[in-house]
């Protein structure tokens, strides 16, 4: 059974059709780049499925659950659906360590000593384990968002979903989130980006999704389309980016 | 004229004394008014169109209404139309309670909006409930930055009790008007009486900056 499997997904803002009968199956393990110009409805999708958007036709199923099975089971989908921001959107009143310990403790029912623990692990693992006490607020931006990739995992999902987690940052900085994005995929996490790193889909991704005007245009293997893409669109597209 | 300290030092145990009764009215209104504020401003900031509806109709009927003409409906309009007595003290907590809910509902509405929608919606997709995220993570954030609207409602409140000398509760503006009924020391009775209430803003200022210095405002 897939991990996330849209069937005829329609989402409208207004009168605007942001994504138009999306067919889409996602299985485990895969890591997913979904790659389009602005507009094109690539973050509603992403956002649909740990449904931070309500979707306005069609069936969309996240590990079983329907996310318009609604309240508590929509939260089920979110603690298997790990989410990463743009804008980091970390807690500014705590501290990294009370930042990646607060799912464990208030989602999972961890004690407050052993959500600590799995932090302090977790910020080891995005190369933070120094920066624990510092406010985000003291963080440069690529720690920020590490710190966010370490509180998204700490609720240990199944699923995680990356909204253009490197488009806020400086051009320097967006390694280190890329290389932390990489382990976790090397570590066959099933991961959905949205993004606008070529690189990074090509070197890590094992599906390229191309979206344009609510629909997915082109759906294959990265290097594939990116090497050849026969799509005029993705062709254009590309020229723009690189 | 002489300022005659005798004067003040004859007053001081009564003024007090009306000093004390403002400090209980301020307080246990502005407790009950922070309650009040508190829920009027999340039904207006989260309600559904009745919730919401409900809180604005009571926020407006309040602000646009004087608070000595609240005071007086409670003391002298309730008796007649409903049957409910209550004595000055009550009728002057309850006044306070009322008018100073109103005005912390806007408060706490203002600044729990102020909050950036992505914390909101960080909380949400680790998989917690709404009220979750509101108690421990938008809540937080909101409060610090209520501090200083706070701090100047509670000044206000702290002052608008000297208006409850019209239904005569014995409160230190009364205490003073009282005082000066019977000697004629304008110049020692209100400067006493302008000092104390000094005294009384001036230590709330100290603490809301001790608390505003504590909390980091985010």
């Amino acid at each position: 059974m897939s991990i996330v499997e849209f069937k005829k997904v329609t989402k409208r803002f207004g009168a605007l059709l942001v994504l138009d009968q999306i067919d889409l199956s996602i299985e485990a393990g895969e890591v997913v780049v979904v790659i389009g110009p602005s507009g094109s409805g690539k973050s509603t999708l992403l956002r649909c499925i740990n449904a931070l958007e309500l979707i306005d036709g069609g069936n969309l199923i996240v590990d079983g659950i329907s996310v318009r099975a609604g309240g508590s089971k929509v939260r089920l989908i979110r603690q298997e659906a790990g989410m990463v921001f743009q804008q980091f959107n970390l807690f500014p009143q705590m501290t990294a360590l009370q930042n990646v310990a607060f799912g464990p403790q208030r989602v999972r029912g961890l004690s407050r000593r052993e959500a600590r623990r799995q932090a302090r692990e977790m910020l080891a693992k995005v190369g933070l384990a120094d920066r624990v006490d510092h406010y985000p607020g003291e963080l440069s931006g690529g720690q920020q968002q590490r710190v966010a990739i370490a509180r998204a995992l700490a609720v240990k999902p199944k699923l995680m979903l990356f909204d253009e987690p490197t488009s806020a940052l400086d051009p320097e900085l967006r390694h280190e989130v890329l290389r932390v994005m990489q382990a976790l995929a090397e570590e066959g996490m099933t991961m959905i980006v949205v993004t606008h790193e070529i690189a990074f889909a090509r070197k890590v991704g094992t599906r390229l999704v191309f979206m344009e005007d609510g629909k997915i245009a082109v759906d294959g293997s990265p290097s594939d389309l990116l090497d050849s893409p026969d799509n005029v669109r993705l062709q254009e597209f590309l020229q723009h980016v690189a | 004229m002489e300022f005659e300290w005798t004067v003040v030092v004859d007053a001081l145990p009564a003024l007090l004394k009306g000093a004390r009764l403002t400090i209980l009215i301020a307080l246990a209104g502005l407790t009950g008014g922070l309650v009040v504020g508190f829920v009027s401003g999340l039904m207006r900031a989260y309600g559904n169109a009745a919730v919401n509806g409900l809180a604005f109709t009571y926020i407006e009927l309040i602000r646009g209404t004087p608070i000595v003409v609240q005071v007086m409906f409670i003391y002298f309009a309730l008796p007649t139309l409903a049957d409910i007595r209550v004595d000055p003290l009550t009728a002057a907590i309850i006044a306070i309670v009322v008018n100073a809910g109103a005005y912390i509902a806007e408060i706490v509405r203002g600044a729990f909006l102020s909050v950036h929608k992505g914390l909101r919606e960080a909380g949400l997709a680790l998989g917690l409930p709404v009220w979750k995220v509101l108690v421990y993570i938008i809540g937080p954030v909101a409060f610090r930055r209520m501090i200083p609207p706070l701090g100047n409602q509670f000044i206000v409140s702290l002052k608008d009790t000297s208006l409850f000398i019209v239904i005569g509760v014995g409160e230190l503006t009364r205490q003073g008007q009282e005082i000066m009924a019977a000697n004629f020391r304008a110049v020692e009775i209100w400067s006493a009486v302008a000092i104390l209430y000094l005294v009384m803003t001036g230590t709330l200022t100290l603490i809301l900056r001790v608390t505003e210095k504590r909390m980091r405002i985010l």
